[in-house]
């Protein structure tokens, strides 16, 4: 039997097989789950902020997609995944409130989304599937044994990617 | 102020607790102004939370809720969030507004108005209070509300907030109106300066009255 494991905001967790990764109520953070089908071997990251040089506060790394994502993916080769055969599927980045200010906090889900994919295409991963932006939440359930993630929401439906 | 172990000793605690109860009755009386009808609001609790703990507050991360949003900016910045479990969104609409009791998780635009209304209200006033107290100039922006789990509505105000610090100041109250308690929690996430001035000012302004 494997484990469920839920992630939490400003984290990441690796898996294997049986396992399930879930992180809940994905608002302008952006879950990224990475997957080696062949080793089924796999992890999710729930992150917060673009890049971790642009901020003061680097206490907790693993909130920023620069940190998170490399760090995930080392991890998944340390376990045996073969990084050519990784990829990645994204959800989250919401616009959750509607507001007339241009400041950049209030762009944070597109700016969370466009991190994510620079840092994937730097590591060489592919995005095989994305479920991102609009304005609603998103909770993640993440399948090891095949590499399935449900997207659910409130009022949105569930969609599998 | 180091970052990840901040804590509030009782005296901060008790200032931070009378700043928010000041705000909290200088809120609800804008409100019954506004609603000409008699509104209270009792503050049972202030708290500092970490992020991490933040949605626990109200009832999990996957709870649905209303959550009334704003900026603030002027001698300091920070977010301000209104929020209500959606039941209680739906009571303060009936109540307060008039309109009919519909499904409680699907709010129409006058409904979405009216909670985004209040929500502005509230914070204006409660911000007044803060800023009378401390001799801040705090002004809040244009609010938005939205309905969904509380993870994600609380994710703008903690990811704006982490940028620089890990902590909420998280306050469960309770509207009384016309019988009716209606369940709501405010959050200020204050950026650091913000917490500072705050506890500062206030120590300053106590110490000379206890003199």
């Amino acid at each position: 039997m494997g484990i469920s494991v839920n992630v939490k905001m400003g984290e990441y967790s690796n898996g294997l097989d049986d396992d399930i990764l879930t992180t809940t109520a994905l608002g302008s953070c952006v879950g990224i789950a990475l997957y080696d089908p062949q080793q089924r071997i796999g992890g999710l990251a729930h992150i917060m902020l673009p890049f971790s040089h642009q901020f003061r506060s680097s206490d907790n790394p693993a909130k920023f997609a620069d940190k998170a994502i490399p760090a995930m993916l080392e991890k998944m080769i340390g376990q045996g995944a073969n990084r050519h055969r990784v990829w990645a599927k994204i959800a989250g980045g919401a616009h959750m409130f509607a507001m007339p200010v241009s400041s950049d906090v209030m762009r944070i889900g597109e700016r969370n989304v466009d991190a994510v994919k620079a840092v994937l295409r730097q590591e060489g991963i592919r995005i095989i599937r994305e479920d991102t932006g609009n304005n609603y939440g998103r909770s993640l359930e993440f399948y090891l044994r095949d590499g399935r993630v449900l997207v659910k929401t409130v009022g949105h439906g569930t969609v599998e990617l | 102020m180091e970052e990840n172990s901040y804590y509030l000793d009782d005296w901060q605690r008790d200032i931070l607790r009378e700043v928010f109860n000041i705000g909290a009755g200088n809120a609800a009386t804008s409100l019954s102004q506004l609603m000409n009808m008699h509104i209270d609001m009792d503050v049972p609790e202030v708290v500092l939370l970490p992020f991490s703990e933040v949605a626990d507050q109200v009832g999990g991360e996957e709870e649905i809720v209303a959550g009334v949003f704003l900026t603030i900016d002027g001698s300091a910045s920070g977010s301000f969030v209104f929020v209500l479990p959606v039941e209680s969104a739906a009571n303060l609409v009936s109540t307060l507004f008039g309109f009919p009791k519909g499904e409680a998780t699907a709010f129409n635009d006058m409904e979405k108005s009216a909670l985004t209304e209040t929500g502005n209200i509230l914070a204006a006033s409660f911000l007044n209070a803060v800023a009378g107290l401390t001799g801040m100039t705090l002004s809040p922006s244009v609010p938005d509300v939205a309905v969904d789990m509380a993870g994600a509505v609380l994710s703008v105000p903690l990811i704006r907030a982490s940028q620089d610090f890990d902590y909420a100041l998280v306050m469960e109250a309770q509207l009384l109106a016309q019988g009716d308690k209606i369940k709501c929690f405010f959050f200020l996430l204050p950026d650091p300066e913000l917490l500072e001035v705050i506890l500062d000012k206030l120590k300053v302004a106590a110490d000379g009255y206890q003199r």
